[in-house]
C-alpha cells in the first residue's frame, strides 16, 4: 500500500518534470507568430520614431551641433553640455526648480479636486447629466495658447475673489520658498482646476463600479459616512488614484504652457554656438530625468502605503491573537489556582468549602 | 433593503450649493470670454458694464476671423486633426488586438516599453525627430503627424493602445475560437467578429485622438506649421500666433481694423474654440460616457 502510492508521487513528480521541458503545440506556435504579426506596425514605430530619436538624441546631448549648409557638423563634447546648462544657463535651473515645486504641491490639489467632484456626482442628485457637461467641458478645450489668453487677459483666476489678500497672507506666514508657488495656484486657481476633467471622468467610473451592498453591509454594522470613505470607497479606487496622478503629471509637464518646454524650443533654434541641438537635447534628457523622478515618487509614495482596509484587517488580527494570549493566561492561571486549592484542602489547610468559593 | 436610503436636507443643501458654485468658477473664464468679445471699446472702458455689454456687437469677431482667415485655418484644422486620428484608430486597434488575443515571448517587454513610452517626455525624442523628417522631406507637411500615426506613435498613442487592449480582452475568446471552427483566418476573425464589438473603443479614441491632435500646439508649430511659418496651419496655431498676425492684418489700410484689445483677443479665442464646443454639444453623450465604456477602470 505503501509502496504503490509512492510509485504514484514519483510518477506525478516525473510527469510534472516532463511537462515542463514540453514544447508548446504547434496551434499555440503560430498562434504566438501571428501575434507579432499584428505588433509589426508597432515594432516599426518603436524602432523608427522611438528607439532611433532616444539614442541620436543622447548621442547629440553629448556633442555641440552646429548647422552648417554642408549639414549637421557635430563636435564631441562630453558632459560640457549639462555643466553648461546646470552651471551657466540663468533660466533652466530656475524653472526647473519652479516646475518641480508646483507640480508636486498642484498634482495632489487636482487629484483630491477631482475625487470630490466625482464623490459628489456619484450622489443621488438632480442634474446629473448637466453636471457631468460641465466639469468635462475643460477637456475639450484646454490647450496651451487658449490658457494662455486665459491668463493674460485674467480670466485663470475670479476677481470677486480678493486673491491679493490671500497671497499676501500666505507669503507672511510661509518662506518665500514655499509661499511663492502657493500664490502661483491661488493666482491661477481656475486653470489648475480645469485640468481635473479626465481623472473626474475616470474616479466617476470607478466609484459607479464599487458594489452597492457594501456600503449597506458598512451601514448595517454602524458605519458612518465618513468611516465607509476610508475603508471601502478609498481602497477600491486605489488603482485609479495612481494612474490619476500619473495622467496628471504627464498632463502638465507636456502642456506647452510649461516654460521649460519653451526653453528646449528656443535654445534648438538658438544662433549662438554653444547652443543649438546637442544643448537642446541635453536639456531635454535632464528634463526627462525629473519628470520620470516624479512620477517614480509619487508611485511609490501610492504604492507602499498600505490601503485603510488592510491596516484595519492586520489590527483587528493583532488584537484577536492579543485576546487569545489573554484568555491563555488567565485559563492557566485558573488552573493553577485550582490545583493550589486542591493542594491547601488535602493538607487540609481550607476545610470549608465556600471559602474556595468566594470569588464566585 | 426596500426603503429607499434618504439623504439629510442639509447634506443635499450642501452638495448642491457646492456643486453649483464649482460649476460656475468652472464656467467662469467661458462666460468671461464670451461676454467681453461682445464689447465694444466704449463697454470695455466703461466700469459700470461689468458683464452684458451695451449692444450685440459682431465687428470684434469679423475682425478676428479675418485676421486668423479663419475659414482657411477651420479646414487645415480639420485635416490635421482628422486624418492622423483616422490612422490611430487603425494602427492602434490592430496593435491592441495584437496584444489581447495573443500569447507570444515579449509580450510584457512590450507592455513595458509602451507605458514607458508614455511617461517619456515628447521633448526627448524631439530634435532628432526634427532632423529625420526633415531628411525625410516630410517637415512642413501633414506627413509628418500621418507617419507616426500609422505606426502607432501618435501623440498619446499608448493610451490608445491600452484602450483598445483593455477592450479586447474583455470580449470572450470563445467568439473568435468559433469563428476560427467555422474557417476564418487571423485577419477575417479579427475584422468580422471583434471589430464590430469594439464600437465604444473607437468611438473614445476617435473622441480623444481628435481633441488632442486639434489643441495640440506645441508639436504642430513644430513639425507642421514651420519655424517661418511656411507649413500648414490650425487655428489653435492662430490664436497663438494672434498678436502678430493681428497686428499685420490691422495695419493695412484697407481693413480698417480697430487696434488690438481684449474683446478682439477674447473674440479670437472665442472662434478658436467654438468648433470643438459644437462638437461637444453634438456628442455631448458620447464625451461624457467614453470614459465609462473604453473600460479603462476595468482591470
Amino acid at each position: 500500500m505503501e509502496e504503490t502510492k509512492k510509485m504514484t508521487r514519483q510518477e506525478k513528480k516525473a510527469l510534472k518534470e516532463r511537462l515542463k521541458h514540453l514544447k508548446s503545440g504547434k496551434l499555440e506556435k503560430r498562434d504566438g507568430r501571428m501575434g507579432y504579426l499584428f505588433m509589426i506596425p508597432w515594432f516599426i514605430g518603436v524602432a523608427v520614431f522611438l528607439a532611433y530619436p532616444l539614442g541620436t538624441s543622447f548621442w547629440y546631448a553629448l556633442n555641440n551641433i552646429r548647422l552648417t549648409p554642408q549639414g549637421l557638423l557635430s563636435t564631441f563634447v562630453g558632459k560640457g553640455n549639462f555643466s553648461n546648462i546646470l552651471v551657466q544657463d540663468p533660466d533652466f535651473v530656475v524653472e526647473l526648480v519652479d516646475y518641480v515645486t508646483s507640480t508636486i504641491l498642484s498634482v495632489p490639489i487636482i487629484v483630491v479636486f477631482a475625487l470630490i467632484i466625482a464623490m459628489m456626482l456619484n450622489m443621488k442628485i438632480k442634474g446629473k447629466s448637466f453636471f457631468r457637461l460641465i466639469f468635462f467641458l475643460p477637456v475639450i478645450i484646454v490647450s496651451g495658447p487658449i490658457l494662455g489668453m486665459l491668463t493674460e487677459e485674467g480670466a485663470g483666476s475670479i476677481s470677486a475673489i480678493d486673491m491679493n489678500a490671500i497671497t499676501s497672507a500666505i507669503s507672511g506666514v510661509l518662506p518665500k520658498m514655499l509661499a511663492d508657488p502657493i500664490s502661483d495656484l491661488f493666482n491661477n486657481m481656475i486653470t489648475t482646476l480645469w485640468y481635473s476633467g479626465v481623472q473626474i471622468l475616470i474616479f466617476l467610473s470607478g466609484l459607479q463600479k464599487i458594489d452597492k451592498s457594501m456600503y449597506e453591509a458598512a451601514k448595517i454594522d454602524g458605519g458612518s459616512g465618513w468611516e465607509c470613505f476610508w475603508k471601502i470607497t478609498l481602497p477600491n479606487i486605489k488603482p485609479l488614484i495612481l494612474l490619476n496622478v500619473v495622467y496628471t503629471v504627464i498632463f502638465i509637464s507636456s502642456t506647452s504652457q510649461n516654460p521649460i518646454i519653451g526653453l528646449i524650443q528656443t535654445s534648438m533654434f538658438s544662433g549662438t554656438k554653444e547652443k543649438g541641438y546637442g544643448y537642446a537635447a541635453a536639456m531635454a534628457w535632464l528634463y526627462t530625468v525629473v519628470v520620470i523622478l516624479i512620477v517614480g515618487l509619487f508611485a511609490l509614495l501610492l504604492m507602499t502605503r498600505k490601503g485603510a482596509y488592510e491596516k484595519q484587517v492586520k489590527r483587528a488580527k493583532k488584537a484577536k491573537k492579543q485576546e487569545a494570549r489573554n484568555r491563555k493566561k488567565i485559563e492557566r492561571r485558573n488552573v493553577r489556582n485550582a490545583k493550589r486549592i486542591e493542594r491547601q484542602r488535602a493538607q487540609g489547610k481550607i476545610t470549608s468549602r465556600t471559602t474556595s468559593r468566594e470569588d464566585y | 433593503m426596500g426603503t429607499k436610503d434618504k439623504e439629510g436636507f442639509l447634506k443635499l443643501f450642501m452638495v448642491y450649493a457646492l456643486l453649483i458654485c464649482i460649476g460656475f468658477i468652472y464656467l467662469y473664464p467661458i462666460l468671461h470670454m464670451v461676454s467681453v468679445s461682445f464689447m465694444t471699446l466704449d463697454d470695455l472702458l466703461d466700469s459700470s458694464i461689468k458683464w452684458i455689454p451695451s449692444s450685440f456687437n459682431l465687428a470684434n469677431y469679423k475682425q478676428a476671423a479675418a485676421s486668423m482667415d479663419f475659414w482657411s485655418s477651420l479646414g487645415q484644422s480639420i485635416l490635421l486633426a482628422g486624418i492622423p486620428t483616422i490612422c490611430n484608430l487603425i494602427s492602434c486597434s490592430i496593435i491592441g488586438y495584437g496584444l489581447a488575443r495573443f500569447n507570444f515571448p515579449g509580450k510584457s517587454i512590450c507592455m513595458g516599453v509602451i507605458i514607458l513610452s508614455y511617461v517619456l517626455p515628447s521633448q526627448v525624442t524631439m530634435i532628432p525627430t526634427y532632423v529625420l523628417y526633415s531628411n525625410l522631406g516630410i517637415l512642413n507637411t501633414i506627413w509628418a503627424f500621418i507617419l507616426p500615426a500609422m505606426f502607432g506613435q501618435g501623440i498619446n498613442a499608448p493610451i490608445f493602445i491600452l484602450i483598445f487592449w483593455q477592450f479586447f480582452r474583455q470580449i470572450p475568446k470563445v467568439l473568435n475560437e468559433a469563428a476560427k471552427i467555422d474557417g476564418a483566418g487571423y485577419f477575417e476573425s479579427f475584422y468580422k467578429v471583434s471589430l464590430p464589438s469594439a464600437k465604444p473603443a473607437f468611438i473614445t479614441v476617435a473622441l480623444f485622438s481628435f481633441v488632442w491632435y486639434w489643441n495640440e500646439a506645441y508639436l504642430t508649430s513644430l513639425y507642421v506649421h514651420g519655424f517661418t511659418g511656411e507649413g500648414m496651419t490650425s487655428l489653435v496655431i492662430q490664436l497663438q500666433n494672434f498678436a502678430t498676425n493681428y497686428n499685420s492684418y490691422a495695419s493695412t489700410a484697407v481693413s480698417g481694423a480697430a487696434s488690438l484689445n481684449e474683446s478682439i483677443n477674447m473674440a479670437g479665442t472665442m472662434l478658436s474654440i467654438l468648433p470643438l464646443l459644437l462638437l461637444y454639444f453634438v456628442l455631448q453623450k458620447q464625451f461624457v460616457e467614453s470614459i465609462d465604456r473604453a473600460g479603462i477602470t476595468g482591470e
